[in-house]
């Protein structure tokens, strides 16, 4: 029988949470790396025991570790992480110039191919790749240097590069979403990206509509369809058909368009899920009941999905990582909240229930399907 | 043999229990005694100095003999105690938890 992997990062540690293919009952294996911040842990497609993690904390700094045994024992890897070539500037919250500064690895993303190949989104924004295993890190630096990168800001948790899209069809093409810059987009491998922001608007910064600036909180496509992506705005969720070229609002009938994950079913390619949350000042859900929303129609018709959840005096948040899927039929959804429950819902939504409940704040979650 | 005194974290992730005892060749400063440690435990690189400037990380102090190094310049020579082994050198995450 198939089995699944979760792989939880929380502010004070790792955690693996695994199950068989009924997913009713749980093992928990943790603290890995007690007291340290995890943003992602994440498991490479080409090698499903190969899992690597960013472990970072404001007294030591960043660390990566690497797992060659699904978790069961780690190694810490290179850590070096130095911007390619002067560091420039970009907008700090009172809008002056700040200069580049690293601060952590916020996404780990293995290549689809090679288990040594990982991208690191970096805060202060900037993509970094390795293909020795961890052990090095160069920067993708046309990113960074972007002519509108002197004017990309940071969002309330910085300015990091928080998601990282692999299109698996399409070698050099990849997308990635920083807070507050937008969607970029390259299609030779790194070396020159696009924003891809046409059709946002935000309130907030000058010009509404301008190319950059934008709270992408989380952008997500289907393996199968990597053309058509979905995007978790600071305000508004938002759809696209083009690879970013354009965007359309499809917040429809949620009961607020703020929020943080966006994630797509496994195999209904229009089926998406978000956590709608009361508002940036907030950062809890509306009326403390904890709703997910699932769309059947790929935005626009939402349906809220309350059956385990707690639905009264919940005020926890879900961070934008902190939301993932399985690949066993029915689809398994899972996502994990800043009062450290993780919750699954082994029919696409349809019935919730904790796995944990009292792990520290949960800041990332992914899903392996094991054979 | 130089005695360093990690915090509890980079004990962990150097596997190491208790003091470390290091070799140092000449002279005995911050820098050189933070070379080696780095050169025998991997795992520490980065962790007590910006990989980038080299400079130490500000949540992390350096005290021997009751008095706080982490101002004095990492080339000046640590005290003849650190030195000649009789006192360790104390790595400290500074007091910013709770």
């Amino acid at each position: 029988m198939s089995s699944v992997r979760v792989l939880v990062g929380t502010r004070k540690g790792a955690f693996i949470l695994t199950a068989d293919g009924r997913r009713d009952r749980w093992d928990v294996s943790g603290p890995h790396f007690g007291g340290w911040e995890i943003y992602h842990v994440k498991a490479s497609p080409a090698d499903p025991s190969r899992l690597y993690a960013s472990q970072s904390s404001s007294w030591f700094g960043q660390v990566v570790q690497r797992s060659s045994d699904g978790g069961r024992t780690w190694e810490a890897v290179g850590n070096k992480f130095v911007y390619d070539g002067p560091t420039g500037t970009h907008q700090w919250y009172d809008g002056t110039p700040h200069p580049w500064e690293f601060a952590r690895v916020w996404h780990l993303e293995p290549s689809w191919h090679d288990p040594d190949t990982v991208y690191a989104g970096a805060e202060d924004a900037a993509l970094f790749r390795t293909t020795d295993g961890g052990q090095t890190w160069q920067e993708l630096p046309g990113l960074r240097t972007h002519p509108s990168g002197s004017v990309w800001q940071p969002g309330a948790g910085g300015m990091c590069l928080h998601t990282i899209l692999l299109d698996p069809r399409e070698a050099g093409r990849m997308f990635v979403a920083i807070s507050a810059a937008g969607v970029f987009r390259t299609d030779d491998g790194g070396q020159t990206w696009r924003p891809m922001n046409r059709g946002l608007t935000s309130e907030g910064i000058p010009d509404p509509t301008a190319e950059v600036g934008h709270c992408v909180h989380r952008i997500a496509m289907h393996r199968s369809r990597p053309g058509v992506l979905f995007m978790q705005k600071h305000w508004d969720v938002m759809r696209s058909d083009d690879a970013g070229e354009s965007w359309r609002e499809v917040s429809g009938n949620l009961p607020t368009d703020f929020g943080f994950p966006i994630d797509v079913h496994a195999h209904e390619p229009e089926t998406i899920y978000v956590v709608p949350i009361t508002s940036d000042s907030h950062h809890y859900p509306p009326d403390g009941r904890l709703r997910v929303y699932r769309s059947r129609t790929g935005g626009g018709e939402w349906e809220a999905l309350t059956e385990g959840l707690p639905q009264r005096h919940c005020y926890v948040n879900v961070l934008r990582d902190a939301m993932a899927v399985d690949a066993l039929d029915p689809c398994g959804v899972y996502f994990g909240t800043s009062g450290g429950q993780v919750y699954v819902s082994p029919d696409a939504g349809d019935h919730w229930t904790p796995i944990v409940r009292d792990l520290p704040a949960v800041v990332s979650v992914e899903v392996q399907t094991l054979p | 043999m130089i005695r360093v005194v990690l915090p509890a974290h980079l004990r962990t992730l150097a596997r190491v229990d208790g003091e470390v005892r290091l070799a140092v060749t000449g002279q005995v400063t911050q820098r050189a005694v933070l070379d080696a440690l780095e050169a025998a435990y991997p795992a520490l690189r980065g962790t007590m100095r910006d990989q980038a400037t080299g400079r130490r990380r500000p949540f992390l102090r350096v005290f021997a003999c009751e008095q706080d190094l982490s101002h004095d310049s990492p080339d000046a020579p640590l005290p003849e105690a650190v030195a000649a082994g009789a006192e360790p050198l104390l790595i400290v995450g500074a007091m910013a938890g709770g």
